[in-house]
């Protein structure tokens, strides 16, 4: 029915992604970071030992080295959408304007004016107003990701707009309800959270080097327990936001709940999946198994979805085709629906085009008894809207692992290290080493997981990322995919070496 | 009068002049900046509907128009 080029949709579809991701390497780092920094520095201002302070500026500058080089990098992703999805970033203007504007004030005033004191501030502000600076620039920077998070939540949940047709954009009609949105809400307590045990992983990973090295011991001890504790009680709060997220996709996106779990017919009392490999030849509506091989904690998807042991989760073949029985409508049905909308719409449009007001007026009226549909109306087939099941499937668990593993790691670093045996342990060190690369692995796979598993939807049920995007060639996406990936690689290099020297000189210098 | 703004460009000129690694942190900041806004931004990456229409009007009728194009493909069952 749409007329655009699928491999259009999928290039610009993998800019995105691979910008994202990109960005997502130096966020979590960032929002994590900032507040060890200035739990190091509140230690010096409560002890007054100069060792902290050292600590403290060494960690600094690893901060600000992963803040510079990731500075500006979720920027690109904005020119995508004037120029990739243009038709997109039309229509969420006047949602998306407002949390993007307070986030750029945010950034530029909060942490701008902390941040130079932070840096350039040491011995020419009292150690308290210095202090307070570093923590201004945590919170500052916790604050912004929460209305990028916003931003996010109202794609994956669209609440609190209209939707005018005469300027075919989504109106805000309720700021509180947009910022306050459920999925939102979990998304930055989940992301946030997160990104504190991706920091203290990274601290760990540093720490365990020095230690195997023999080199700034007693600064890698202290900063092992300090990140131990912070990591420990953010990778168990990850738990549980992680566990209300889950609910919130359940509510609002079943789809990819069903996704996430790999679950194809829906079930009364439904086993979450501990470990499983998924069958990736099977499709929705066909008879063969969901998976080769898997362990299922019974009834317990059903209580992670509804909070009900018995209750029904829905699977991919009931969304897609309908279970009567269970109250699910099927997606054949929304689209019938949603092309009734479009129809609607389109005799709207033409009517108003003919300034025959009165024709759209009742157009615009039948349009608005299907429009929560309309985006079903682009669907070649229910089929289409089904994610890719085996991504979703592999990178949730891979990320639920990896969450699982943290408090365990943590909880193992903080115990040795306050029994003063932690130099003894040598098998827990090689593990520390590899904690930060693990906190990123998680870190990338949660996003695919939230992404890919609301695909084919740009905004959910009101818009498929086909329809969202521009009508570009596919050669000057795939120009600039090449450019992006040359200047990301470089400026990764960059990082990575302005980082390691960094790390080889160590606290003394700083 | 002018001492506060004098102290502050101070602070800055003196915490600019003794950075150490910020000195090729700025740089590669910079140069990022540039490549982003002069290159990729004014070569490839310009605003579509700015670029292409002129008002907010013209870039809703066309934004409206991509929307609505399938619908005279599709035969929904209507009872308009």
């Amino acid at each position: 029915m749409i007329d655009v080029d699928p491999s259009l949709v999928n290039w610009s579809r993998a800019q995105f992604a691979f910008t994202a991701m990109y960005h997502w390497i130096f966020v979590p780092l960032t929002l994590g970071l900032s507040f060890l920094c200035a739990f190091f520095e509140t230690i010096y201002l409560k002890t007054g030992n100069e060792e902290w302070k050292k600590i403290t500026r060494f960690w600094m500058t690893l901060f600000g080295i992963n803040f510079a080089i990731g500075v500006a990098t979720g920027i690109i992703l904005e020119f995508e959408f004037g120029t990739n999805w243009s038709n997109y970033s039309w229509m969420v203007g006047d949602i998306f304007g407002a949390p993007l504007a307070i986030e750029g004030l945010f950034a530029f005033f909060l942490e701008a004016s902390f941040f130079a004191v932070m840096f350039f501030g040491w011995n020419r502000f009292s150690k308290g107003f210095h202090c307070f600076s570093t923590w201004m620039v945590a919170i500052g920077s916790n604050l912004s990701a929460v209305w990028i998070l916003v931003a996010n939540g109202w794609m994956q949940n669209p609440v609190g707009m209209a939707f005018n047709a005469e300027t075919a954009r989504f109106e805000m009609q309720n700021f509180a309800e947009v910022v306050f949105n459920p999925i939102a809400v979990s998304k930055f307590t989940h992301t946030s959270s997160s990104g504190f045990v991706m920091a203290s992983a990274f601290v760990l990973t540093i720490s365990c080097w020095y230690l195997i090295k023999k080199k700034h011991v007693e600064m890698a001890k202290k900063s092992i327990v300090v990140a131990s504790v912070f990591g420990l009680v953010a990778s168990c709060f990850v738990g549980f936001t992680g566990d209300e997220a889950a609910y919130e996709v359940a509510q609002k996106q079943p789809m990819k709940l069903a996704a996430m779990e790999g679950l194809y017919k829906g079930e009364r009392g439904a086993g979450l999946v501990a470990m499983g490999i998924i069958n990736d030849t099977k499709v929705p509506g066909d008879v063969q198994d969901s998976f080769l091989f898997e362990v299922k904690i019974p009834a317990m998807l059903s209580l992670l979805a509804n909070r009900e042991f018995g209750s029904f989760v829905p699977g991919i073949d009931d969304l897609v085709y309908g279970n009567t029985e269970e109250n699910v409508m099927g997606v054949n049905t929304m689209i019938e629906k949603g092309k009734l909308a479009l129809a609607d719409l389109a005799a709207f449009k033409e009517a108003r085009r003919n300034k025959t007001d009165d024709v759209a007026e009742a157009a615009l009226a039948r349009f608005e008894v299907n429009k929560e549909f309309m985006g079903y109306g682009y669907l070649d087939s229910p089929e289409e809207a089904v994610p890719p099941v085996y991504i979703v499937f592999n990178s949730f668990h891979l990320m639920a692992v990896l969450g699982s593993m943290f408090p365990v790691i943590f909880g193992a670093f903080l115990f040795f290290t306050l029994k003063g045996t932690l130099m003894e342990t040598r098998w827990l060190l090689p593990i520390g080493l590899f904690t930060g690369l693990l906190g990123l692995l998680a870190q990338q796979a949660g996003w695919v997981t939230a992404e890919v598993g609301r695909q084919p939807w740009a905004i959910q049920g009101l818009m498929p990322v086909k329809v969202a995007t521009t009508n570009l060639s596919v050669t000057s996406v795939q120009i600039t995919f090449a450019m992006f990936a040359a200047v990301f690689t470089l400026l990764l290099i960059a990082e990575i070496s302005i980082m390691l020297k960094q790390i080889a000189i160590g606290p003394e210098e700083h | 009068m002018l001492e506060m703004p004098a102290k502050i460009f101070g602070f800055y000129r003196d915490g600019f002049r003794q950075m150490t690694v910020g000195k090729s942190l700025w740089k590669i900041i910079f140069i990022k900046l540039f490549v982003m806004f002069a290159v990729l931004k004014l070569f490839f990456f310009p605003n579509y509907l700015n670029t292409n229409f002129e008002t907010d009007k013209q870039r809703g009728d066309y934004v409206l128009e991509q929307l609505t194009r399938s619908a005279a493909n599709t035969n929904p069952v209507n009872d308009k």
